[in-house]
């Protein structure tokens, strides 16, 4: 039987205040174990929160920016289970009034485009980190990152595959960095995701018995938990089992999922409104201005892409899935005549030598004007697109401007037609096959002299040039 | 609503309370004394009355995105029962 995929992603993501969501510590990264905690975020009794404005604002931009209706009245609400990772008991978190709501943001898989839709966003806090010692007998808690804000992202079961819930998480990524709410740093689990997924047979209405899976924190794992589960729930229904609703573990190393059977798995969060802390009530204006203020948003720059510089839709898709990447490529397309070139080395050569050295976009280790000014001296004809690439190369690896490369190893473009006839003399001496089969007729073969030209001299000679002298030489006698 | 005997072990379990066969007993009926209390309530006619979700009339209470010093590690551990590394050490949980 063929089986259909349904999954929903609740996305996590820290935003980036500076000071945690109901205190004053800093939301910094790492720091010495609890050394950004006071009383409020290590939940000492007796302690008053107050809600950081600038959660609100991010939340609302996520909001505006995913499309969804931001709503005039909002509460929080406490969620209610015993964990060590958070000291209260509870967490506050916000149950049936959330700050955004009815969503939906585009993705693109195989050329297509598809509405995904966004059930709500909401805010609350995020919980500290747990240190199991397989030695000790007990669990260490490091509350650094307890209270920090994130907004939590409630996606509807809208994807289908493992492929659209990587387009999705990539979208939602690139749509946060660009309005600035999150770093979105998976390693640091800044984001992260909860998968929701059954299977039905295709043509099947009613959906099937689904699971979760928490905490996901690369896109690489997020693709592969799909993967797995969708096939684990298949087997379990062709060998006459039935799929049980549960929370599942993903063991990244062992590439499974383990089931949690906890008692916590009643998920009997008892919500209640939060007596310490009152109402959001937004004001229409407010929320107006926050819209204006909004940056051009992934999608919006990728049409202009296409638009603007003709670059295929699949090019400006890449360029656009990532802000640093897209802000280095306006940047040096302004300071560049031809946009394309500069996609073309991006997309190609800056692309491949990240990957070899399992770098970020982040850290390209030279500025965006050195890609224009090394896309010029190839347009002024300064080097050859063959030495461009070495120079690129070099580039990267020093972080030298290309000119002072190009000065430093002498690989400027030789131009000078007495330099070149001696290098012209030599090929053809070397090669009167070729020589004879051109006489013949055969074109293809002064594209080899030439190819030999070039390499006599190092890639250095201006091809045009060796072409036009190799053709007079033979022509002549 | 009905409070029963397994509702009482139910929400004592997810309180973590463990209490003896007889606490069971007298917390059922005396839960449901308090919620039926509490139903007599839903005897009001409530339409034109907004839904509260706080007891004060107010709204927008925030404070500005801005950076504090944190506390001395050693104050806010002074409070714990275990320590260990400079973290809170509690009783070993295992997912
Ligand atoms: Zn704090």
């Amino acid at each position: 039987m063929e089986y259909e995929i349904v999954i929903g992603l609740e996305v996590h993501a820290e935003l980036s205040t500076k000071s945690k969501i109901y205190c004053s510590c800093t939301t910094e990264f790492g720091g010495e174990e609890n050394t950004h905690c006071c009383p409020i975020c290590t939940g000492m009794p007796g302690v008053l929160p107050v809600l950081n404005k600038k959660v609100v604002e991010y939340a609302v931009r996520a909001g505006l920016a995913t499309n969804c209706t931001i709503a005039d009245y909002s509460k929080q609400d406490r969620k209610n289970y015993f964990y060590p990772d958070l000291p209260k008991a509870y967490q506050i978190s916000q149950y049936d009034f959330p700050l955004c709501k009815n969503g939906y943001i585009d993705i693109e898989t195989d050329g297509k485009t598809k509405r995904v839709g966004i059930t709500r966003i909401h805010i609350e806090e995020d919980a500290g980190k747990l240190m199991h010692d397989e030695w000790d007998t007990g669990t260490l808690v490091d509350y650094n990152r307890c209270g920090v804000p994130l907004i939590e992202i409630v996606g509807e079961p809208d994807l289908r595959s493992a492929e659209e819930a990587r387009a999705y998480m990539e979208k939602l990524r690139s749509i946060l960095q660009f309005i600035g709410v999150s770093d979105c740093k998976m390693q640091e689990g800044s984001l992260r995701a909860d998968v929701n997924l059954s299977v039905r047979p295709v043509g099947q209405k009613e959906l099937g018995t689904r699971t979760e899976m928490k905490n996901l924190n690369s896109f690489r794992s997020i693709v592969r938990a799909v993967e797995a589960e969708a096939q684990r729930q298949i087997r379990e229904i062709e060998s006459g089992g039935t799929v049980v609703q549960e929370t599942r573990r993903w063991d990244d190393e062992r590439g499974l999922s383990v089931s949690m059977r906890s008692k916590e798995e009643a998920h009997d969060y008892r919500y209640f409104p939060e007596p310490d802390l009152v109402p959001i009530v937004l004001d229409k204006e407010w929320v107006e201005g926050i819209r204006a203020s909004l940056p051009e948003l992934p999608d919006a720059r990728k049409k202009r892409y296409v638009r603007e510089f003709g670059l295929p839709e699949y090019d400006a898709e890449i360029l656009t899935s990532s802000k640093v990447l897209s802000d280095f490529f306006d940047d040096a397309v302004k300071q560049s005549s031809n946009a394309k070139a500069v996609s073309n080395w991006i997309m190609g050569d800056l692309m491949r030598i990240l990957k070899e050295k399992g770098m970020e976009v982040e850290n390209i280790p030279f500025p965006a004007g050195y890609l224009a000014r090394l896309v010029g001296l190839i347009e002024k004809g300064t080097i050859s697109g063959t030495i461009a690439k070495k120079v690129f190369e070099k580039m990267f690896l020093s972080g030298k401007g290309p000119e002072t490369i190009v000065k430093e190893e002498g690989l400027e473009v030789v131009s000078d037609e007495g330099a070149l006839t001696a290098v012209v003399r030599k090929v053809l001496d070397n090669n009167p096959q070729s020589v004879a089969d051109y006489r013949k007729g055969k074109e293809k073969a002064l594209g080899f002299l030439v190819g030999q030209a070039m390499r006599e001299t190092k890639g250095k000679a201006d091809p045009q040039l060796i072409n036009k002298l190799l053709k007079e030489a033979m022509d002549k006698a | 609503m009905k409070i029963t005997f397994e509702i009482i072990e139910h929400v004592a379990d997810l309180a973590r309370l463990n209490l003896t066969e007889s606490e069971k007993q007298k917390l059922t009926s005396e839960m449901a004394n308090i919620i039926g209390y509490v139903d007599k309530l839903n005897q009001l006619d409530t339409t034109n009355v907004p839904p509260t979700s706080h007891v004060k009339p107010i709204s927008n209470i925030f404070r500005e995105d801005v950076v504090k010093e944190s506390f001395d590690r050693e104050k806010i551990l002074s409070n714990a029962p275990s320590r260990d590394n400079g973290c809170f050490k509690v009783p070993k949980v295992v997912e």
